[in-house]
Protein backbone atom coordinates (compact mmCIF):
# COMPACT_ATOMS: atom_id res chain seq x y z
CA UNK A 1 0.00 0.00 0.00
CA UNK A 2 1.17 3.53 -0.78
CA UNK A 3 1.29 6.10 1.99
CA UNK A 4 -1.74 8.39 2.06
CA UNK A 5 -2.35 12.08 2.77
CA UNK A 6 -5.68 13.41 4.04
CA UNK A 7 -7.00 16.44 5.89
CA UNK A 8 -8.99 14.58 8.53
CA UNK A 9 -8.44 10.95 9.55
CA UNK A 10 -11.12 9.29 11.67
CA UNK A 11 -10.15 6.03 13.40
CA UNK A 12 -13.15 3.82 14.12
CA UNK A 13 -16.47 3.64 12.24
CA UNK A 14 -18.96 3.51 15.11
CA UNK A 15 -21.53 6.30 15.58
CA UNK A 16 -18.91 8.75 16.91
CA UNK A 17 -16.55 8.15 14.00
CA UNK A 18 -19.21 8.24 11.30
CA UNK A 19 -20.75 11.47 12.60
CA UNK A 20 -17.28 13.04 12.80
CA UNK A 21 -16.42 11.92 9.26
CA UNK A 22 -19.77 13.04 7.88
CA UNK A 23 -19.52 16.56 9.29
CA UNK A 24 -15.84 16.98 8.46
CA UNK A 25 -16.61 16.01 4.85
CA UNK A 26 -19.78 18.13 4.67
CA UNK A 27 -17.68 21.12 5.67
CA UNK A 28 -15.17 20.57 2.91
CA UNK A 29 -12.34 18.55 4.51
CA UNK A 30 -10.77 15.64 2.61
CA UNK A 31 -11.78 12.94 5.06
CA UNK A 32 -10.84 9.28 5.50
CA UNK A 33 -12.40 6.96 8.08
CA UNK A 34 -10.72 3.62 8.85
CA UNK A 35 -12.31 0.64 10.61
CA UNK A 36 -10.37 -2.39 11.84
CA UNK A 37 -13.22 -4.87 11.42
CA UNK A 38 -14.13 -6.14 8.00
CA UNK A 39 -17.77 -5.16 8.48
CA UNK A 40 -18.91 -1.87 9.97
CA UNK A 41 -21.34 -2.39 12.86
CA UNK A 42 -20.42 -6.00 13.49
CA UNK A 43 -20.09 -7.62 15.96
CA UNK A 44 -22.66 -5.62 17.92
CA UNK A 45 -21.58 -4.56 21.41
CA UNK A 46 -24.67 -2.76 22.64
CA UNK A 47 -27.97 -3.14 24.49
CA UNK A 48 -29.56 -1.26 21.56
CA UNK A 49 -31.99 0.86 23.59
CA UNK A 50 -31.87 4.54 22.60
CA UNK A 51 -33.94 7.63 23.31
CA UNK A 52 -35.83 9.12 20.42
CA UNK A 53 -35.76 12.90 20.86
CA UNK A 54 -32.09 13.58 20.04
CA UNK A 55 -32.14 12.07 16.55
CA UNK A 56 -33.86 15.16 15.07
CA UNK A 57 -31.37 17.45 16.77
CA UNK A 58 -28.58 15.78 14.78
CA UNK A 59 -30.32 15.29 11.45
CA UNK A 60 -30.53 11.50 11.78
CA UNK A 61 -33.75 10.34 10.11
CA UNK A 62 -35.41 7.35 11.82
CA UNK A 63 -35.33 4.47 9.33
CA UNK A 64 -37.11 1.11 9.34
CA UNK A 65 -33.82 -0.49 8.39
CA UNK A 66 -32.44 0.07 11.89
CA UNK A 67 -35.51 0.42 14.10
CA UNK A 68 -36.29 -2.95 15.59
CA UNK A 69 -39.07 -1.89 17.96
CA UNK A 70 -40.66 1.14 19.57
CA UNK A 71 -41.61 1.17 23.25
CA UNK A 72 -43.99 3.53 25.03
CA UNK A 73 -42.25 3.44 28.39
CA UNK A 74 -39.77 1.87 30.76
CA UNK A 75 -40.11 0.02 34.04
CA UNK A 76 -37.71 -0.21 36.95
CA UNK A 77 -38.10 -3.46 38.88
CA UNK A 78 -36.79 -3.79 42.46
CA UNK A 79 -35.40 -7.05 43.90
CA UNK A 80 -38.74 -7.88 45.60
CA UNK A 81 -40.66 -7.02 42.44
CA UNK A 82 -41.94 -3.48 43.04
CA UNK A 83 -42.42 -1.95 39.60
CA UNK A 84 -41.98 1.75 38.84
CA UNK A 85 -43.46 2.60 35.44
CA UNK A 86 -42.07 5.54 33.50
CA UNK A 87 -43.94 6.73 30.46
CA UNK A 88 -41.97 8.42 27.74
CA UNK A 89 -43.37 11.82 28.70
CA UNK A 90 -42.46 11.38 32.36
CA UNK A 91 -38.93 10.33 31.56
CA UNK A 92 -38.31 13.39 29.39
CA UNK A 93 -38.26 11.34 26.19
CA UNK A 94 -35.56 9.10 27.61
CA UNK A 95 -37.16 5.97 26.21
CA UNK A 96 -37.97 5.22 22.64
CA UNK A 97 -36.42 2.89 20.14
CA UNK A 98 -34.71 -0.46 20.34
CA UNK A 99 -32.47 -0.51 17.30
CA UNK A 100 -30.53 -2.92 15.11
CA UNK A 101 -27.16 -1.46 15.99
CA UNK A 102 -25.25 -3.08 13.11
CA UNK A 103 -27.70 -1.57 10.60
CA UNK A 104 -27.63 1.76 12.46
CA UNK A 105 -23.83 1.95 12.30
CA UNK A 106 -23.81 1.07 8.61
CA UNK A 107 -26.47 3.73 7.92
CA UNK A 108 -24.39 6.41 9.64
CA UNK A 109 -21.24 5.28 7.83
CA UNK A 110 -23.22 5.43 4.60
CA UNK A 111 -24.26 9.01 5.39
CA UNK A 112 -20.59 9.87 5.94
CA UNK A 113 -19.73 8.34 2.56
CA UNK A 114 -22.59 10.24 0.88
CA UNK A 115 -21.17 13.44 2.37
CA UNK A 116 -17.90 12.68 0.59
CA UNK A 117 -15.82 10.84 3.21
CA UNK A 118 -13.70 7.89 2.10
CA UNK A 119 -13.88 4.69 4.14
CA UNK A 120 -11.44 1.78 4.46
CA UNK A 121 -12.49 -1.35 6.35
CA UNK A 122 -10.21 -4.07 7.71
CA UNK A 123 -7.70 -1.29 8.33
CA UNK A 124 -6.14 -0.89 11.78
CA UNK A 125 -4.18 1.97 13.32
CA UNK A 126 -1.12 0.42 14.99
CA UNK A 127 0.64 3.59 16.17
CA UNK A 128 0.49 7.37 15.83
CA UNK A 129 2.74 9.48 13.60
CA UNK A 130 4.24 12.67 15.04
CA UNK A 131 5.44 15.81 13.28
CA UNK A 132 6.59 19.07 14.87
CA UNK A 133 5.43 17.83 18.27
CA UNK A 134 1.87 17.06 17.21
CA UNK A 135 -0.01 13.94 16.18
CA UNK A 136 0.10 13.93 12.37
CA UNK A 137 -1.49 10.65 11.32
CA UNK A 138 -1.24 6.93 12.06
CA UNK A 139 0.76 3.90 11.04
CA UNK A 140 -1.89 1.66 9.51
CA UNK A 141 -2.25 -1.95 8.48
CA UNK A 142 -4.56 -3.30 5.81
CA UNK A 143 -4.59 -6.99 4.83
CA UNK A 144 -1.13 -7.45 6.35
CA UNK A 145 0.41 -4.46 4.55
CA UNK A 146 1.80 -1.53 6.54
CA UNK A 147 1.59 2.08 5.39
CA UNK A 148 1.39 5.60 6.78
CA UNK A 149 -1.70 7.78 6.71
CA UNK A 150 -0.60 11.40 7.11
CA UNK A 151 -3.35 13.66 8.43
CA UNK A 152 -3.64 17.23 9.58
CA UNK A 153 -6.29 16.27 12.15
CA UNK A 154 -6.74 12.80 13.67
CA UNK A 155 -10.03 11.92 15.38
CA UNK A 156 -9.82 8.92 17.70
CA UNK A 157 -13.21 7.22 17.74
CA UNK A 158 -11.70 3.83 18.59
CA UNK A 159 -14.12 2.83 21.29
CA UNK A 160 -13.89 1.53 24.85
CA UNK A 161 -10.57 -0.20 24.10
CA UNK A 162 -9.16 3.05 22.66
CA UNK A 163 -5.44 3.12 22.01
CA UNK A 164 -5.14 6.46 20.20
CA UNK A 165 -5.70 8.58 23.29
CA UNK A 166 -3.10 6.65 25.27
CA UNK A 167 -0.58 6.83 22.41
CA UNK A 168 -1.18 10.59 22.18
CA UNK A 169 -0.61 11.05 25.91
CA UNK A 170 -4.23 11.87 26.80
CA UNK A 171 -5.19 10.32 30.13
CA UNK A 172 -8.24 8.16 29.47
CA UNK A 173 -7.49 5.56 32.15
CA UNK A 174 -10.44 4.30 34.16
CA UNK A 175 -10.82 3.25 37.79
CA UNK A 176 -12.42 -0.20 38.30
CA UNK A 177 -15.36 1.63 39.94
CA UNK A 178 -15.90 3.44 36.61
CA UNK A 179 -16.04 0.33 34.40
CA UNK A 180 -19.08 -1.90 33.89
CA UNK A 181 -18.58 -5.20 32.11
CA UNK A 182 -21.52 -6.45 30.09
CA UNK A 183 -23.03 -9.61 28.66
CA UNK A 184 -26.22 -9.97 26.67
CA UNK A 185 -28.39 -12.50 24.88
CA UNK A 186 -30.83 -11.71 22.14
CA UNK A 187 -33.62 -14.09 23.08
CA UNK A 188 -36.51 -15.31 20.96
CA UNK A 189 -39.65 -17.25 21.90
CA UNK A 190 -40.00 -15.45 25.25
CA UNK A 191 -43.03 -13.93 27.03
CA UNK A 192 -42.71 -10.16 27.45
CA UNK A 193 -44.77 -6.97 27.54
CA UNK A 194 -43.82 -5.27 24.27
CA UNK A 195 -44.82 -1.84 25.60
CA UNK A 196 -41.96 -1.52 28.07
CA UNK A 197 -38.19 -1.79 28.33
CA UNK A 198 -37.37 -3.15 31.80
CA UNK A 199 -34.49 -2.39 34.16
CA UNK A 200 -33.86 -4.77 37.09
CA UNK A 201 -31.83 -3.19 39.90
CA UNK A 202 -30.16 -4.60 43.02
CA UNK A 203 -27.88 -7.53 43.77
CA UNK A 204 -28.90 -9.36 40.58
CA UNK A 205 -26.35 -7.04 38.92
CA UNK A 206 -23.87 -5.62 41.48
CA UNK A 207 -23.14 -1.99 40.69
CA UNK A 208 -25.17 -2.12 37.48
CA UNK A 209 -28.50 -3.43 36.23
CA UNK A 210 -30.11 -6.08 34.06
CA UNK A 211 -32.00 -4.85 31.01
CA UNK A 212 -34.78 -6.41 28.97
CA UNK A 213 -35.03 -4.32 25.81
CA UNK A 214 -37.86 -5.39 23.51
CA UNK A 215 -36.97 -6.30 19.93
CA UNK A 216 -40.29 -7.77 18.85
CA UNK A 217 -43.44 -9.59 20.03
CA UNK A 218 -41.47 -12.57 21.39
CA UNK A 219 -37.94 -11.17 21.35
CA UNK A 220 -35.69 -9.03 23.55
CA UNK A 221 -32.10 -8.18 24.36
CA UNK A 222 -31.59 -9.47 27.89
CA UNK A 223 -28.31 -8.14 29.21
CA UNK A 224 -26.33 -7.13 32.24
CA UNK A 225 -23.72 -4.61 33.36
CA UNK A 226 -21.66 -5.35 36.49
CA UNK A 227 -19.24 -2.91 38.12
CA UNK A 228 -15.69 -4.23 37.69
CA UNK A 229 -14.74 -3.30 41.25
CA UNK A 230 -17.49 -5.59 42.57
CA UNK A 231 -16.08 -8.66 40.79
CA UNK A 232 -13.78 -10.86 42.89
CA UNK A 233 -10.47 -12.16 41.54
CA UNK A 234 -11.78 -15.72 41.86
CA UNK A 235 -14.93 -15.07 39.78
CA UNK A 236 -14.59 -16.05 36.13
CA UNK A 237 -17.11 -14.67 33.68
CA UNK A 238 -19.01 -12.86 36.43
CA UNK A 239 -21.24 -10.90 34.06
CA UNK A 240 -22.40 -14.02 32.22
CA UNK A 241 -22.88 -15.94 35.49
CA UNK A 242 -25.09 -13.26 37.06
CA UNK A 243 -27.11 -13.00 33.85
CA UNK A 244 -27.57 -16.77 33.55
CA UNK A 245 -28.72 -16.94 37.19
CA UNK A 246 -31.26 -14.16 36.57
CA UNK A 247 -32.67 -15.78 33.45
CA UNK A 248 -32.94 -19.16 35.20
CA UNK A 249 -35.15 -17.52 37.85
CA UNK A 250 -37.51 -16.00 35.25
CA UNK A 251 -39.47 -18.76 33.46
CA UNK A 252 -40.83 -16.28 30.90
CA UNK A 253 -37.23 -15.70 29.74
CA UNK A 254 -35.76 -19.12 30.51
CA UNK A 255 -38.18 -20.71 28.00
CA UNK A 256 -36.53 -18.79 25.17
CA UNK A 257 -33.54 -19.45 23.00
CA UNK A 258 -30.58 -17.17 22.23
CA UNK A 259 -29.97 -16.13 18.64
CA UNK A 260 -27.01 -13.92 19.60
CA UNK A 261 -24.49 -13.45 22.41
CA UNK A 262 -22.93 -10.05 22.98
CA UNK A 263 -20.09 -9.01 25.29
CA UNK A 264 -18.45 -5.69 26.01
CA UNK A 265 -17.71 -3.03 28.57
CA UNK A 266 -18.59 0.61 29.15
CA UNK A 267 -17.03 3.49 31.05
CA UNK A 268 -19.20 5.08 33.76
CA UNK A 269 -16.90 7.92 34.73
CA UNK A 270 -16.96 11.67 35.24
CA UNK A 271 -16.24 13.82 32.20
CA UNK A 272 -12.49 13.73 31.46
CA UNK A 273 -10.44 16.90 31.98
CA UNK A 274 -9.23 16.85 28.39
CA UNK A 275 -9.96 14.78 25.30
CA UNK A 276 -7.71 16.69 22.90
CA UNK A 277 -3.99 17.16 22.22
CA UNK A 278 -2.09 18.83 19.40
CA UNK A 279 -3.33 17.20 16.20
CA UNK A 280 -5.90 14.92 17.80
CA UNK A 281 -9.45 14.89 19.21
CA UNK A 282 -11.06 11.90 20.92
CA UNK A 283 -14.76 11.20 20.35
CA UNK A 284 -17.39 8.87 21.83
CA UNK A 285 -16.42 5.91 24.02
CA UNK A 286 -12.75 6.70 23.39
CA UNK A 287 -13.39 10.10 25.04
CA UNK A 288 -15.37 8.39 27.84
CA UNK A 289 -18.49 10.35 26.84
CA UNK A 290 -20.90 7.59 27.90
CA UNK A 291 -23.78 8.44 30.25
CA UNK A 292 -22.41 7.03 33.54
CA UNK A 293 -25.86 6.24 34.94
CA UNK A 294 -27.41 4.30 32.06
CA UNK A 295 -24.26 3.21 30.21
CA UNK A 296 -25.83 4.59 27.03
CA UNK A 297 -23.32 6.08 24.64
CA UNK A 298 -24.86 6.40 21.18
CA UNK A 299 -26.52 9.80 21.66
CA UNK A 300 -23.52 11.52 23.25
CA UNK A 301 -21.19 9.94 20.68
CA UNK A 302 -23.27 11.34 17.83
CA UNK A 303 -23.51 14.78 19.47
CA UNK A 304 -19.76 14.92 20.06
CA UNK A 305 -19.01 13.54 16.60
CA UNK A 306 -20.95 16.30 14.86
CA UNK A 307 -19.09 18.97 16.82
CA UNK A 308 -15.69 17.30 16.32
CA UNK A 309 -16.28 17.00 12.57
CA UNK A 310 -17.23 20.67 12.26
CA UNK A 311 -14.25 21.80 14.33
CA UNK A 312 -11.89 19.53 12.35
CA UNK A 313 -13.05 21.12 9.08
CA UNK A 314 -12.61 24.61 10.54
CA UNK A 315 -9.10 23.66 11.70
CA UNK A 316 -8.24 22.67 8.11
CA UNK A 317 -9.51 26.02 6.82
CA UNK A 318 -7.57 27.89 9.49
CA UNK A 319 -4.44 25.77 9.06
CA UNK A 320 -4.34 25.38 12.86
CA UNK A 321 -4.26 21.85 14.29
CA UNK A 322 -3.29 22.78 17.82
CA UNK A 323 -4.91 21.71 21.05
CA UNK A 324 -5.87 25.34 21.64
CA UNK A 325 -7.83 25.40 18.36
CA UNK A 326 -9.61 22.21 19.45
CA UNK A 327 -10.96 24.01 22.52
CA UNK A 328 -13.93 24.82 20.30
CA UNK A 329 -14.72 21.08 20.35
CA UNK A 330 -14.10 20.79 24.10
CA UNK A 331 -16.41 23.75 24.73
CA UNK A 332 -19.06 22.40 22.37
CA UNK A 333 -19.45 18.92 23.80
CA UNK A 334 -19.13 20.14 27.38
CA UNK A 335 -21.86 22.76 26.85
CA UNK A 336 -24.12 20.03 25.44
CA UNK A 337 -23.77 17.24 28.02
CA UNK A 338 -20.95 17.64 30.54
CA UNK A 339 -23.25 18.76 33.39
CA UNK A 340 -25.62 15.88 32.83
CA UNK A 341 -22.72 13.43 32.77
CA UNK A 342 -21.44 14.78 36.06
CA UNK A 343 -24.88 14.70 37.72
CA UNK A 344 -25.51 11.17 36.51
CA UNK A 345 -22.08 10.07 37.72
CA UNK A 346 -22.93 11.43 41.19
CA UNK A 347 -26.25 9.57 41.10
CA UNK A 348 -24.49 6.36 40.02
CA UNK A 349 -21.96 6.69 42.84
CA UNK A 350 -24.89 6.74 45.31
CA UNK A 351 -26.95 4.03 43.64
CA UNK A 352 -24.12 1.47 43.63
CA UNK A 353 -24.04 1.68 47.45
CA UNK A 354 -27.74 0.84 47.96
CA UNK A 355 -28.90 -2.47 49.43
CA UNK A 356 -31.71 -4.58 47.98
CA UNK A 357 -33.86 -3.51 50.94
CA UNK A 358 -33.34 0.15 50.08
CA UNK A 359 -34.16 -0.40 46.41
CA UNK A 360 -37.33 -2.21 47.49
CA UNK A 361 -38.48 0.58 49.80
CA UNK A 362 -37.73 3.30 47.26
CA UNK A 363 -39.47 1.46 44.41
CA UNK A 364 -42.44 0.63 46.64
CA UNK A 365 -42.99 4.35 47.34
CA UNK A 366 -42.56 5.38 43.72
CA UNK A 367 -44.73 2.54 42.40
CA UNK A 368 -47.72 3.88 44.32
CA UNK A 369 -47.04 7.57 43.58
CA UNK A 370 -48.62 9.32 40.61
CA UNK A 371 -45.47 10.75 39.09
CA UNK A 372 -46.01 13.54 36.60
CA UNK A 373 -42.42 13.99 35.54
CA UNK A 374 -39.29 12.23 36.65
CA UNK A 375 -37.32 14.70 38.67
CA UNK A 376 -34.62 13.56 41.08
CA UNK A 377 -35.54 16.07 43.79
CA UNK A 378 -39.23 15.20 43.62
CA UNK A 379 -38.42 11.49 43.81
CA UNK A 380 -36.21 12.00 46.86
CA UNK A 381 -38.93 14.08 48.61
CA UNK A 382 -41.54 11.38 47.98
CA UNK A 383 -39.28 8.74 49.48
CA UNK A 384 -38.36 11.04 52.34
CA UNK A 385 -42.00 11.26 53.43
CA UNK A 386 -42.24 7.53 54.08
CA UNK A 387 -38.63 6.51 54.73
CA UNK A 388 -36.72 9.60 55.90
CA UNK A 389 -33.72 7.45 56.90
CA UNK A 390 -33.26 6.30 53.28
CA UNK A 391 -32.87 9.82 52.00
CA UNK A 392 -30.28 10.75 54.65
CA UNK A 393 -27.49 9.66 52.31
CA UNK A 394 -28.88 11.94 49.60
CA UNK A 395 -29.48 15.00 51.73
CA UNK A 396 -26.75 16.94 49.97
CA UNK A 397 -28.73 16.56 46.75
CA UNK A 398 -31.83 18.10 48.36
CA UNK A 399 -30.13 21.29 49.50
CA UNK B 1 7.47 -15.08 38.22
CA UNK B 2 3.97 -13.59 38.26
CA UNK B 3 1.36 -15.85 36.72
CA UNK B 4 0.48 -14.66 33.24
CA UNK B 5 -3.04 -14.28 31.86
CA UNK B 6 -4.14 -16.92 29.35
CA UNK B 7 -6.98 -16.53 26.85
CA UNK B 8 -9.24 -19.46 26.01
CA UNK B 9 -9.79 -18.61 22.36
CA UNK B 10 -12.87 -20.79 22.18
CA UNK B 11 -14.61 -18.52 24.74
CA UNK B 12 -13.31 -15.12 23.54
CA UNK B 13 -15.87 -12.88 21.78
CA UNK B 14 -13.21 -10.24 20.88
CA UNK B 15 -15.25 -7.59 22.69
CA UNK B 16 -12.31 -5.61 24.10
CA UNK B 17 -13.62 -5.39 27.69
CA UNK B 18 -10.23 -6.64 28.92
CA UNK B 19 -8.28 -4.22 26.72
CA UNK B 20 -10.08 -1.10 27.95
CA UNK B 21 -9.88 -2.30 31.56
CA UNK B 22 -6.13 -3.04 31.49
CA UNK B 23 -4.46 -0.51 33.83
CA UNK B 24 -1.07 -0.93 32.11
CA UNK B 25 -2.29 -0.54 28.51
CA UNK B 26 -0.57 -3.86 27.93
CA UNK B 27 -3.24 -5.38 25.66
CA UNK B 28 -4.50 -4.65 22.17
CA UNK B 29 -7.63 -5.70 20.30
CA UNK B 30 -6.73 -6.36 16.71
CA UNK B 31 -9.21 -7.20 13.99
CA UNK B 32 -10.39 -10.35 15.71
CA UNK B 33 -7.78 -11.28 18.26
CA UNK B 34 -6.41 -10.03 21.57
CA UNK B 35 -2.68 -9.60 22.17
CA UNK B 36 -0.69 -9.15 25.37
CA UNK B 37 2.34 -6.85 25.28
CA UNK B 38 5.57 -7.31 27.26
CA UNK B 39 4.46 -4.57 29.66
CA UNK B 40 1.83 -6.92 31.20
CA UNK B 41 2.32 -7.06 34.99
CA UNK B 42 -0.03 -10.03 35.44
CA UNK B 43 -2.30 -7.97 37.73
CA UNK B 44 -5.33 -10.08 36.83
CA UNK B 45 -7.71 -7.21 35.94
CA UNK B 46 -8.35 -8.65 32.48
CA UNK B 47 -9.40 -11.99 33.96
CA UNK B 48 -11.89 -10.25 36.26
CA UNK B 49 -13.15 -8.00 33.49
CA UNK B 50 -13.76 -10.68 30.86
CA UNK B 51 -17.59 -10.86 30.70
CA UNK B 52 -17.60 -14.43 29.40
CA UNK B 53 -14.81 -15.95 31.49
CA UNK B 54 -12.36 -16.46 28.62
CA UNK B 55 -9.26 -15.28 30.54
CA UNK B 56 -7.63 -16.99 33.53
CA UNK B 57 -4.29 -16.59 35.26
CA UNK B 58 -1.72 -19.29 34.55
CA UNK B 59 -2.00 -22.14 37.04
CA UNK B 60 -5.46 -21.16 38.33
CA UNK B 61 -8.70 -22.70 37.11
Amino acid sequence: MKDMDVDVLVVGAGPAGSMTARHAALNGARTLMIEKRQEIGSPVRCGEGIARAWLDELGIKPDKKWISHQVSGARIVSPAGHVVTLTEKMAGNEVGYVIERDNFDRALAGDAASAGADIMVKTSAVDVLRKDGRIAGVKAKHMGESFDINAKVVCGADGFESQLGRWAGIDTSLAPTDINVCYEYTLRHIDIDPRFNDFYVGSCAPGGYIWVFIKGPDSANVGIGVQLSKIKATQRGAAKQYLDAFIAKHPNLAKGTAIREVAGAVSCCQPLDSVTADGIMLVGDAARQIDPLTGGGVANSCRAGKIAGEVAARAIEAGDFSKSFFQAYEKGWRARFEDQMYRNWMAKEKLVTLSDETFDKACEVLASAELEVVNTIEILRLIQRKYPELVKEFEDMLT
Amino acid sequence: MPKKPVIDRALCLHCGACVGSCPENAMTLNEVWIEFLDSCTACGTCARACPGGAIHMEGSK
